[in-house]
């Protein structure tokens, strides 16, 4: 189901959380929002699902503003952040808490939170408390228990954060499965940009209680609108010139006799090996970039022509990679 | 209860565990020199005066004198006639009347201690607020039992203030007699003494619980009454367990409340062990003290084995 919010506001006393958004989110989208802790998305996330009053605006999940509506009349379901899993009931209970709170009969509740857990790879574990269960394993509980009802819309707090990197990728290749598997729409709250490069469809970057940037992943990597979301986003060098601010992929930049025309001297100040490429950090005369330049040049490139710590290099740009940003 | 201790260890690579265990091995000495001095204390003050009231026990007494001797005589005077049912003997009946008052003193503590815990838990934001509350909760231990006990009855007795009151309103046309020296006032007594161990077990329990939890009963369409009765009150269980611990040893245990706010004539397991003391029959009240551990401890057996009290401590 799609979801509309309308001038969605959160004040806590005199602190505004979240100022008045305004957002589409298409019917069986992966939507995530992407922000730096304190950016409101996680009061917006629990706006959505009832778990917040609205200070002022509409959330629209379907064809109606679900106003005061509590989460099981919204259609919404949440995956929260703990996992939140009732430690005294087991796997399959905890899957099948919301059914018997809707008074489903027992045999009923069984056979749809075994199905669940199927889905989910957990059935062979449905008889297992959740402290006898991996953080993964949880997860997968976590995400059978918010399926359990076929809500219309999936909300998720920071899902990934509290897994091992490895673990990380690997659930979120899952998520998307299972996402794109039953159509619904997914609400994701991150401030990975990885993680939100990776899953959406929709990027929805926020920053003080507002939406720096809505799009699909692409243009928001291509053009970000705005510093904030270029810098935040990663892989961009936000770069000052006399017409106003530049954001330059960090691939795109040149160095030494390729610098072309525009070619600044910068000094190199740490060189990292990722494999692929080499990401080089630098410092150019003259510029005042938060945070310093980089560049990431491919590594037969760099294995041509190294470069260490203290070096002094020409810096330029592909002017065609420059992307104009307004603020 | 986040921090129950977690089946890891499986997890855990084994080589790891060994590397821990040389220095536990090298620790242990220091571990037991460490406890040595609590270790002490209950030797000296428990586990010596339990094993000599079970060693006299066994002992033969007259009117003056006890006699180191072996005896099973003093057993047998506690269960003397107690094999009949349709006549209980008087040891059966008293512990009849204490277990009638543990469980009433129980029932309403419980009652009471459960939503005052619950208001303290989950409604009460400000820890200063919270610490004040509880300092109310404690308000009965400010000044000594039987100054507490006796101010009850100005309040309850024949001419006190509530008879006096109601008489006043015409609600009553002549003074409620067993409001005072009777199973109520006892009841009214053991509860405003035991609430608050009964309040503090089951607020530790609450506030062990993940708010996280609330919001997901909330999430999966659970109504407030189902949210406590299929998360909260499980949950609280090893809090409950511990309060009723406390409340029984101390019911069991108790023969001054009952003594004075019985007017002396309610009998309890306690009240016959001060009696047989104060007449000089130490065996026959080592052997009363020693059916009355048995039985307190059987009760908290059978508890521990209803609920796993080891997750909670």
């Amino acid at each position: 189901m799609n979801v509309e919010l309308i001038g969605l506001t959160k004040r806590y006393g005199a602190t505004l959380a979240v100022d008045a958004i305004d957002l589409k989110i298409p019917s069986g989208a992966y939507c995530c929002l992407l922000g730096p802790s304190g950016c409101g998305k996680t009061t917006t996330l629990r706006m959505i699902g009832g778990h917040e009053a609205v200070s002022a605006g509409e959330v629209v999940i379907g064809p109606r503003a679900v106003g005061d509506a509590p989460p099981a009349e919204r259609g919404t379901a949440m995956m929260f952040q703990s996992y939140a899993l009732f430690p005294h009931l087991t796997c399959r209970d905890n899957v099948a808490f919301s059914l018997r709170m809707r008074g489903v009969a027992k045999a009923e509740r069984r056979a749809k939170a075994d199905a669940m857990l199927d889905l989910v790879q957990m059935g062979h574990l449905a008889d297992r408390l959740p402290a006898q269960l991996s953080g993964g394993q949880q997860q997968r509980v976590a995400l059978a228990r918010a399926l359990v009802t076929g809500p219309k819309v999936l909300l998720l707090d920071e899902p990934l954060s509290a897994l091992d990197p490895f673990l990380r990728v690997r659930m979120r290749v899952e998520l998307k499965r299972i996402q794109a598997e039953l159509g619904l729409t997914f609400i994701h709250v991150t401030h990975s940009q990885e993680e939100a490069m990776a899953l959406s469809d929709l990027v929805v970057v926020m920053n003080g209680g507002k939406i720096e940037q809505a799009g699909d992943p692409r243009t928001v990597f291509e053009r970000p609108a705005s510093a904030f979301v270029a810098r935040f986003i990663g892989g961009h060098n936000v770069i000052a010139l006399p017409e106003g601010k530049v954001a330059v992929r960090a691939d795109r930049m040149r160095l030494g006799a390729e610098a072309g025309d525009g070619a600044v001297q910068a000094r190199v100040l740490a060189v990292e090996y990722q494999g692929a490429s080499v990401q080089v950090a630098l410092e150019a005369d003259g510029m005042t970039e938060p945070g310093g330049l980089s560049a990431v040049v491919d590594d037969a490139t760099f294995a041509g022509r190294p470069l260490a710590p203290g070096d002094r290099v020409a810096l330029g740009w592909d002017p065609a990679a420059a992307h104009r940003l307004d603020a | 209860m986040s921090d129950v201790a977690l089946p890891a260890l499986a997890d855990v690579p084994a080589n790891s565990v060994r590397a821990e265990a040389a220095p536990a091995r090298r620790r242990r000495p220091l571990a037991y020199l460490q406890a040595a001095p609590m270790a002490l204390v209950f030797l000296v003050f428990l586990a010596i005066p339990l094993l000599l009231t079970l060693m006299v026990s066994f002992w033969e007494y007259n009117e003056y004198e006890i006699i180191p001797a072996f005896t099973l005589q003093n057993y047998r005077d506690v269960f003397e006639g107690c094999g009949n049912l349709a006549d209980p003997c008087t040891t059966a009946r008293t512990y009849l009347s204490t277990l009638k008052f543990c469980a009433l003193t129980l029932a309403f503590t419980l009652l009471i201690g459960f939503p005052v815990a619950y208001f303290l838990a989950f409604h009460v934001r400000s820890r200063t607020v919270q610490m004040g509350l509880f300092l109310l909760c404690t308000i009965p231990f400010w000044t000594s039992n039987v100054i507490r006990m006796i101010s009850w009855i100005p309040l309850l007795g024949r001419n006190g203030l509530v008879n006096d009151t109601l008489q006043g309103m015409g609600v009553i046309g002549s003074p409620i007699e067993g409001l005072l020296y009777s199973d109520f006032s006892v009841t009214l007594a053991f509860v405003h003494l035991y609430t608050v161990f009964m309040i503090v077990p089951i607020f530790n329990s609450m506030a062990r619980i993940d708010r996280s939890l609330i919001e997901a009963a909330y999430d999966a369409g659970a109504t407030g009454w189902q949210t406590l009765w299929s998360v909260i009150v499980p949950l609280c269980k090893p809090g409950i367990a511990i309060g009723t611990i406390f409340v029984l040893t101390l019911v069991m245990g108790d023969f001054v409340t009952v003594g004075v706010m019985g007017g002396q004539q309610i009998a309890s397991v306690g009240k016959v062990i001060q009696v047989q003391m104060s007449y000089l029959q130490f065996p026959a009240a080592a052997a009363n003290a020693v059916v009355l551990l048995a039985a307190v401890l059987m009760m908290i057996l059978g508890l521990t084995r209803v609920i796993d009290l080891r997750r909670e401590l």
